[in-house]
């Protein structure tokens, strides 16, 4: 692996609370590593500003694989930043041309208010869940789990939606910053399973309420939300949760 | 010295369960509500424990640092969870998975509570299936299996590359439904800070906010920690950024005995590193060494070549591979056990064979081109495809096209706290479940089985045995927050902060924690020695103590520092590193993931010593303030009905 590196100015979103207005703060950063991931990067700058005796900049991350999706930065003006089917953690620094300018901010939308630098609230997605995206059973008293059998391909395309891994990068990039994509996703891989088919329609209707009454805007099918989901979740969920939520509520 | 009894039930290994679940006493659904329970952590145990609980009625308050229950590192787990279903046929029982797990252990675990999961393992999958979890199938739309290491089965249930994910989801689903109903109270972006112990028994916690900064006091009648292992001790690890061993080890020195802390799994097949400013290793589930071949190059010109970029893989023909674990364990091949495999790929590397081009040399190759002509794209697209298009995000290569570079990498933690068959710990009320504690893995744990102990100790033990210690505890009132104890315990993590914001050092955390981690990584690592091993005690005292001068902290600790987060953590990993080399010194002999160079036989396996070390270490803390001293407990092992071997993987026995 050539150890190849890159200068790179960067500018940073930097807001001390949720109340603070919020700038934009210009460093350099010289050295960088290609093969260095975004935040490793992220890392190096804080490095920097801890030595410098300055105030590191607050995000969130965790696992640095792609899965927990606490990560989430908007960087030069695209959720998790410019490449497709990634995290901002899976994001590698040998996307960047030597002396180009990143700008990073966090997610920015009315029901994600920013807790600090890069870092939002996102507990509205937790809501969202809390409100019905489950399958009401208690722990005990299961049958076999061979005793329904599952067709194939339904439980992939029912894997496919329980893929999201709730960053909020739709709602982040949706310019109403409606959470649809993600409702959808859990609605659908729950709807999809005969397990999970008894309480649809209560399902559907409850999140739907939650999502609404948090803040989030509506739909308009523009598909932003779709390119830049990490976990690739396609917006034909969103069809198949507007049919759960006809169902729920033409059945009286 | 602490009295370890193990309370393992009376009657036959197959009995043991039943008969202590008809003989345990049980809290009354009216009682239940007057109980209230803390639960640290919202991985697969956490979080499967809390649910249970609420739903059985008691008032649950749960903790986790992440700003979501839903990111606990459990999410990471790729490859499967085992469960002896025996859906394909093929010979499996609960007797067979017991009998893998004692073994793959290396004989240094508990029979009781071993024989106990693999009982429970088979209502895991039921219940992940009720509450939607997708797992893979075949098309006549039963579940689908694979097999993972140290095994002759099939008998690993999985969902794509990410069968973690899908677990704790479904878990994090049932949570969430209880905070619906007001049964748990959540608190995320919050830090254990310490354990409050009132009258010997553990009464609640001490916490932070991560947010706000604010230090704040929690009662329970009983205290649970779900909060994973310590692998993060290494600084590079396949752990999350955040997994710390904090809550375990402020336990510990409060009375809580540590188990085998030397016994450390490093997982043979990680992306390898790349350079100084690497954060984290990336893991490649073990499920890819079902098709795929681990190889380095048989002539020492050829590595070099490789390495220089004077030959690509694809160059070597077949004749020149070695694989070099088909050729040492023919009957397991790629598939023996994560120790076994770790440790061929370092005597390759050692041997001058490693072909990554980084400042050690370490890495080999795993390769799918035999998969591909064998099976397809097609197929090995569909059972790896995330897998593969994750390395090539992370390295630039195409899997499909030219071999996975990989190398061991630190991964997960057999030594933990010490708990009995009910998981209580040595302080009475405090139980540990999942990786935090020490129970069901020995010396070395199988693939795929963490998964199965974090579900099982959640949904199916732990809601069981707290219930025989809160029998008498239903008329105990909640003792309110201005105990003098909690006051006590308070003033001493708000000193401990103040300690570390007032140092105003040079360096930064990651700057200590790093060199910390390479004290371990080269003494503490995949082979260890007497003389490395003293060494390595020395060193961490020194680097502890040039820490607690020079550590640098901006900031304040009034609201989110994610510096003095680190340094928390930070602190209490070079206390728990010490006594991870202490017992890798004092256990002289090798065994599954510890292995002594001193100690192994003439074709270099490792040599255990069952008439002297065949025990549970459990360390008792006997220090205070800055001397740091430990006692030395033993818990015998009795396999009663298990015959103990020398673990083999050169035949299939």
């Amino acid at each position: 692996m050539a150890n190849k590196t890159i200068n790179i100015k960067l500018r940073v979103w930097r807001q001390n609370g949720p109340s603070d207005k919020g700038h934009f703060e210009t460093y350099e950063l010289n050295d960088v590593p290609t093969a260095a991931s975004f935040l490793e990067m992220m890392d190096l700058l804080n490095e920097k500003l801890i030595n410098e005796g300055k105030d590191p900049v607050a995000f969130d991350h965790d696992c640095r694989e792609g899965i927990c999706g606490a990560c989430s930065m908007y960087i030069n003006g695209r959720a998790h930043g410019p490449d497709t089917g990634i995290t901002t953690c899976q994001l590698h620094m040998r996307l960047f041309k030597d002396g180009e300018t990143i700008t990073v901010e966090p997610w920015r939308a009315k029901a994600f208010p920013v807790i600090k630098d890069l870092m939002v609230d996102r507990s509205a997605l937790d809501e969202i869940i809390k409100a019905g995206g489950y399958i009401s059973v208690n722990t005990g008293g299961a049958p076999d789990a061979n005793t329904i059998p599952i067709p194939k391909d339904v439980a992939e395309r029912a894997f496919d939606a329980a893929n999201c891994i709730g960053c909020g990068a739709c709602v982040a990039t949706c310019k109403n910053h409606s959470a649809m994509l993600f409702v959808a996703a859990k609605v659908s891989h729950l709807a999809l399973l005969p397990q999970g088919q008894v309480e649809a329609e209560r399902r559907a209707k409850a999140m739907i309420a939650k999502m609404d009454e948090l803040g989030f805007g509506t739909c308009s099918n523009t598909g932003a939300c779709e390119v830049e989901c990490p976990k690739g979740i396609s917006i034909s969920f969103i069809a198949k949760l507007n049919r759960e939520y006809l169902k729920a509520n033409l059945i009286p | 010295m602490i009295k370890l009894d193990a309370k393992i039930p009376q009657g036959r290994l197959a009995e043991k369960w039943t008969n202590y679940k008809e003989s345990q006493a049980l809290v009354s659904p009216a009682n239940k509500r007057k109980l209230d329970i803390i639960v640290v952590g919202t991985g697969l145990a956490g979080a499967s424990a809390a649910a249970s609980l609420a739903e059985m009625g008691f008032n649950v308050k749960v903790f986790c640092y992440q700003d979501s229950p839903r990111r606990a590192h459990s999410v990471a787990a790729q490859g499967g969870i085992n469960a002896a279903k025996n859906y394909q046929n093929d010979g499996d029982s609960i007797w067979r998975l017991y009998y893998d797990t004692i073994k793959g252990g290396d004989y240094r675990s508990r029979e009781a509570n071993v024989y106990r999961l693999a009982e429970v393992s088979v209502n895991i999958i039921d219940q992940a299936v009720a509450q939607g979890v997708p797992f893979a199938r075949e098309y006549g739309g039963l579940l689908a299996n694979r097999s993972f290491g140290g095994v002759l089965v099939s008998r690993t249930f999985y969902a794509r590359g990410q069968t973690g994910q899908q677990l704790l989801l479904g878990a994090y689903q049932a949570l969430m439904r209880q905070v619906n109903t007001g049964k748990i109270k959540l608190y995320p972006r919050t830090e254990m800070m310490d354990l409050v112990i009132i009258d010997g028994r553990a009464r609640g916690i001490i916490t932070r906010n991560l947010i706000t900064g604010k230090i704040e006091r929690h009662f329970g009648h009983a205290v649970v920690l779900a909060t994973g292992g310590y692998g993060n001790v290494y600084f590079l690890s396949t752990n999350a950024m955040g997994s710390n061993g904090s809550a375990v080890w402020k336990a510990h020195k409060r009375g809580a005995a540590f188990a085998n802390p030397a016994f450390v799994q490093i997982h043979p097949t990680a992306i390898p590193q790349h350079g100084p400013y690497q954060s984290k290793l990336t893991l490649m589930s073990e499920s890819l060494r079902n098709d795929g071949r681990i190889w380095v190059p048989k002539k020492l010109e050829d590595a070099e070549a490789i390495r220089e970029g004077r030959k690509r893989p694809e160059d070597i023909p077949d004749e020149d591979r070695d694989f070099y674990l088909e050729r040492m364990y023919p009957a397991y091949g790629n598939l023996v056990p994560r120790d076994v495999a770790a440790r061929a790929a370092k005597k390759m590397c050692d041997a001058g064979y490693g072909i990554e081009n980084n400042p050690t040399k370490e890495g080999v190759f795993l390769d799918f081109k035999y998969a591909i002509e064998r099976l397809g794209k097609k197929v090995i697209e569909e059972r790896y495809g995330n897998l593969f298009e994750m390395y090539e995000k992370i390295t630039g290569d195409n899997p499909y096209e030219t071999p996975m570079k990989i190398y061991p990498a630190v991964h997960y933690t057999m030594g933990g706290l010490w708990v009995d068959y009910e998981l209580m710990s040595t302080i009475p009320g405090l139980f540990v479940i999942g990786e935090a504690n020490f129970s069901d893995h020995g010396a070395n744990r199988l693939g795929a089985s963490a998964l199965m102990q974090g579900l099982a100790d959640g949904y199916f033990i732990l809601p069981y045995t707290i219930q025989n210690y809160l029998a008498d505890q239903i008329n105990v009132e909640p003792i309110p927050t201005d105990h003098p104890e909690f006051e006590k315990v308070e003033k001493e993590v708000q000193d401990h902060i103040n300690h570390l914001m007032n140092i105003n050092g040079k360096y930064s955390v990651d700057h200590f924690h790093r060199e910390l981690g390479k004290i371990m990584w080269n003494k503490v690592g995949i082979a260890r020695n007497a003389n490395g091993l003293k060494e390595a005690i020395e060193e961490i005292r020194a680097l502890r103590e040039e820490f607690w001068k020079n550590v640098r902290i901006p900031g304040s600790a009034d609201g989110i520092n994610v510096e003095l987060e680190k340094a928390n953590r930070v602190a209490d990993f070079f206390e728990l590193a010490e006594l991870m080399a202490i017992d890798a010194l004092h256990r002289e002999e090798s065994c599954g993931g510890h292995f002594r160079e001193e100690y192994q036989t003439e074709e270099g396996e490792p040599l255990r010593r069952d008439d002297q070390f065949m025990y549970v270490a459990a360390w008792e803390y006997k220090g205070d303030g800055n001397k740091h001293e430990w006692e030395l407990n033993k818990e015998p092992l009795i396999y009663e009905e298990t015959e103990v071997k020398v673990r083999n993987y050169k035949v299939a026995k």
